[in-house]
């Protein structure tokens, strides 16, 4: 019975239609007090004191509590999956607008709320940096010391020094970059940046922390249940087993929930008072938790005669926002493959993780490289038009092919980059004639495309559960946010035992049932998880013959597993338990070339073609139709595989077309769905999604990874549109019809007065 | 806050509570577990916290609890009450319109009040009553398709049963 690649729904369709699917959201427990928090209004400032009393006072206040009160419950109160360096409660200083200063228990969260506006903070206040590039000077120190985390494998070089701001610095060297560039034909040089924005998942981040006997349940809306435990008992020195973590649905995560997010907090807090404790944000608050790095990118390219690439180096500078959180990872694993989908012989990486007084900033559908592509090819496009190249040919003439090695010296495989440049060409009918529109509306379309290496090196454990009937359970931490990652491994299960996957029962993340998984994060949990039950599934056929010939059933004989556990057991009874760890191969690269022969077990490969029309009066830019293509190897579920690069096409169009948080002193000045613009139904482009033909040879059943894919050539793609529709080149996001009509102001020599 | 007694009906079922003026519906609806209409944006803004009082769509979130004394309210979960899909929810799971599904049931609410309307919606009949449904995984291709396949579907049962 083939299971794998047939296109099903979600196992889970009918509780997310019907509202009754289970989120952290909704929960409620007997005893349970919410918590409101009270944020810092500085950017950076040294806490004089916090007066508390006035809230303490309001009827139905539970507790008033502070960072010094956190202390009393776990004594170095940093976490942090890069750097120990963020407060359960701010102590001594507070490095971002937003922060959290003190929190309100109450049983009514409208007292909680209404007490929060009666605590009041004093400020000394301190200099503070929001710019990336800016940062790289020590003028205003976001930290004093920096604390290495030291709990992934990847980030365990990271070091311990002060004096920077400087969280990571990441270095590329490959050939002989200087005297490529002296040589080269001709050099171009570009500076690109992205804004400051955010998940914004619609289900708010939540945590629940439930005490129990000598032990705590933690109930929360986070993509990594296994960190949030090691981290949780790390924070109170306990073993792993006292800390349980619940996940149910998530309402989006998108890189957001990742980590330690509200966990710690409700966690401190209900051991303090010995109840469990809610907090539940605001969409407002939620600008105050995580978001996605502003970026500066130079890069400068050599180019011979024909049109090769021979020589790039690139300088990107990340603002990584007051707390580290992942960012060191984003800065190193997207630093690696700066220079884009392409065979060049000599190139130069260095990428800066900076700590600055903003929001702090982390994985976002992309773990960095939306922020790449959108200079790299931004920046490819430039040279060809400048070239008097095809953009198309002059792709062609540099992409990186399979058996070539990546500038990291990984030798490429299963790496489908030209069939994804031609499924663009083709959708879009490169060739053949293009309506440019007349008057003032101007029509143009570009391409763009893209690679991202997988996390490496991280662990998935899986349990198959077969019972005496013959129904199956899979137990697994990765968390399924929409993604169908339940829907997937229960084809993959279906497929090794022969059963039908709507048949398959799949367990949600529960620390105290549930094994290890690194965490549901950078499109990993396909190709990691994916792997680690198709083992188990296989361990549990075998353990399932086993149990045959321990019947004395002849071998080769195709009993029905039911039949095999009652005549073993004499009755309906037992089980049989298949496992499975897996964990891919791996070598980190040479910390001053960042060279490794082995630095990713596969690679995700996406690009997108976009055709614009752009009102040269007003500079506003409509997306006449959107083309993504992705190599995510042989997918298990095709039709979930397309709506994931829809989806985060769609995503990603709102980050180059309106969302952009807005600073005003360190203060964000449009945090509500009111001023920062997601997609809406009237916002989306007709979209076409193409899985090309492609093989993972080392994924489950040849699959690999795509959530994060669909991203990746959305907003160069638009961008170098813009520039084939009108001439005009914009090199910051958002694109927004404001920059589009300075651009062609200033192209027409009346530039646009600045406000 | 002094607390009033209100009256109403609450998918068919005549109920009466007890409710501080400050409540929300969303609020008013969780006291009888049902989690269907959502509280996100805060605003009214994201279409999450979508509930029918007397047949006309509110947000949820900044609707009294008190002004549905008297009136009638309706849920995501009167669609299932029987233990079927409507012809709404059916072409949601058929056309996968949702990934997460937080935004779901207030999608699947605006769209049976959009067929009632409009039986046969064009596209921008679909655009313009769903525009304010935020789905932030991006599903709105899919979304479109699913009215369109659940408007055929309903075409051939009684309205009523959309």
């Amino acid at each position: 019975m083939n299971q794998v690649g047939r296109e099903i729904p979600r196992l889970e369709v009918r509780a997310k239609v019907t509202g009754r699917a289970d989120y952290t959201h909704h929960l409620r427990l007997p005893g349970m007090l919410y918590g409101k928090v009270f944020r810092s209004t500085v950017p950076h400032g040294r806490i004089r004191g916090i007066d508390i009393q006035a809230a303490r006072e309001l009827p139905g206040v539970y507790r008033v509590v502070t960072g010094e009160d956190i202390k009393t419950v776990v004594a170095d109160p940093y976490y942090g999956p890069a750097f120990h360096d963020q407060p359960i409660l701010a102590l001594d200083k507070v490095r971002h607008v937003g922060e959290p200063v003190a929190v309100v228990l109450a049983g009514d969260p409208h007292v909680a709320e209404q007490a929060v506006q009666m605590i009041s903070a004093d400020y000394e206040e301190l200099p503070a940096v929001y710019d990336e590039v800016a940062a790289m000077q020590p003028d205003a120190l976001v930290h004093d010391v920096l604390k290495p985390a030291g709990t992934f494998a990847d980030l365990k070089h990271l070091k311990g020094r002060g004096g920077t701001n400087v969280a990571l610095d990441y270095h590329l060297r490959r050939g002989d970059v200087d005297q490529a560039f002296a040589k080269a034909a001709h050099v171009f040089e570009h500076t690109f940046k992205t804004q400051q924005c955010l998940h914004l998942a619609l289900e708010p981040f939540v945590s629940v922390a439930e005490p129990g006997d000598n032990r705590l349940t933690i109930h929360t809306a986070n993509q990594s249940p296994s960190f949030v435990r090691v981290e949780i008992a790390r924070l109170f020195g306990w073993p792993e087993n006292r800390v349980r973590v619940k996940v149910p649905y998530l309402g989006g995560g998108f890189g957001g929930k990742l980590y330690i997010k509200l966990e710690a907090l409700v966690a401190a807090l209900s051991m303090l008072v010995r109840r469990p404790v809610k907090i539940a944000l605001t969409m407002e608050e939620q600008f105050y938790m995580i978001t996605k790095h502003p970026t500066t990118f130079r890069i400068k390219s050599g180019v011979d005669r024909d049109g090769r690439v021979v020589a790039r180096s690139c300088t990107v500078h990340w603002n990584g926002g007051a707390y580290a959180d992942i960012g060191p990872r984003v800065a190193q694993k997207s630093g690696f493959t700066a220079a884009g989908p392409y065979d060049i012989d000599n190139v130069s990486v260095d990428s800066y993780e900076l700590y600055t007084n903003r929001t702090p900033a982390g994985a976002l559908r992309g773990f960095g490289i939306p922020q790449l592509v959108w200079a790299y090819e931004s920046h490819t496009d430039l040279i060809a038009r400048e070239l008097g190249i095809d953009p198309l040919e002059f792709r062609r003439r540099n992409i990186l092919r399979d058996g070539r090695p990546h500038v990291s010296g990984t030798v490429l495989r299963d790496a489908a980059i030209p069939e994804v440049l031609e499924a663009l060409a083709a959708r879009l009918g490169w060739d053949a004639p293009f309506d440019r529109g007349s008057g003032t509306l101007r029509r143009g379309r570009g391409i763009a495309i893209a690679m991202k290496a997988v996390i490496s090196p991280t662990t998935s454990v899986a349990i198959v559960n077969i019972s005496a009937d013959g129904s199956t359970t899979v137990y697994t931490s990765t968390v399924d946010m929409g993604q169908g990652s339940d829907t997937a491994y229960a084809l993959i299960v279906g497929e090794v035992l022969g059963i039908e996957a709507e048949s398959v029962r799949v367990v949600h993340s529960d620390t105290d049932v549930t094994p290890y998984d690194m965490g549901t994060l950078g499109s990993r949990s396909l190709y990691h998880m994916g792997n680690a039950v198709r083992l188990a599934a296989e361990d549990a056929r075998s353990k399932l013959r086993a149990l045959a010939s321990e019947a004395g059933l002849p071998e080769g004989t195709n009993y029905p597993p039911s039949e095999i556990f009652k005549k073993r057991y004499g009755m309906q009874a037992g089980n049989v338990v298949g496992t499975a760890s897996f964990v891919p191969s791996y070598k980190p690269p040479d910390s001053q070339t960042g060279q490794s022969e082995n630095v990713t077990p596969f690679w995700m490969i996406g690009g997108a073609g976009a055709e614009v029309e752009v009102d040269t009066e007003t500079g506003h830019v409509r997306v006449i139709r959107l083309v993504n293509a992705a190599d995510c190897g042989k997918p298990i579920n095709p039709g979930v595989a397309r709506a994931q690069l829809s989806g985060a096409a769609i995503m990603q169009l709102g980050f180059t077309l309106s969302e952009a948080m807005q600073l005003d002193g360190g203060q964000v000045t449009n945090a509500s769905l009111a001023d920062y613009k997601i997609p809406g139904i009237g916002d989306v482009p007709p979209i076409e999604c193409e899985l090309v033909a492609a093989e993972q040879h080392s994924g489950p059943f040849g699959a690999k990874g795509l959530g994060e894919t669909g991203t990746f050539g959305v907003s160069p793609a638009i961008a170098n549109a813009i520039h084939d529709a009108v001439g005009v080149r914009i090199m910051e996001l958002p694109i927004t019809a404001e920059a589009v009509l300075r651009a062609l102001r200033a192209k027409a020599g009346r530039p646009l007065d600045d406000e | 806050m002094t607390e009033r007694i209100i009256n109403f009906t609450l998918n068919g079922q005549k109920v009466s509570t007890a409710i501080e003026p400050h409540r929300n519906l969303v609020e008013l609806l969780e006291r009888f577990d049902l989690t269907g209409a959502r509280e996100s944006c805060g605003q009214g803004l994201c279409g999450c916290c979508t509930v029918l009082v007397d047949d006309v769509a509110v947000s949820g979130c900044l609707y009294f609890a008190v002004w549905v004394d008297g009136k009638t309210v309706s849920t995501v979960e009167q669609f299932d009450a029987d233990g079927t899909l409507s012809a709404v929810q059916q072409g949601f799971i058929d056309c996968g319109a949702f990934q997460c599904g937080f935004c779901t049931p207030g999608f699947v609410l605006m769209t049976h009040q959009l067929l009632k309307h409009h039986p046969q919606p064009s596209d921008d009949d679909i655009r313009c009553y769903l525009a304010g449904n935020l789905c932030r995984c991006g599903a709105y291709p899919e979304i479109i398709q699913a009215v369109k396949r659940a408007a055929r579907a309903g075409a051939l049962t009684p309205a009523s049963a959309i």
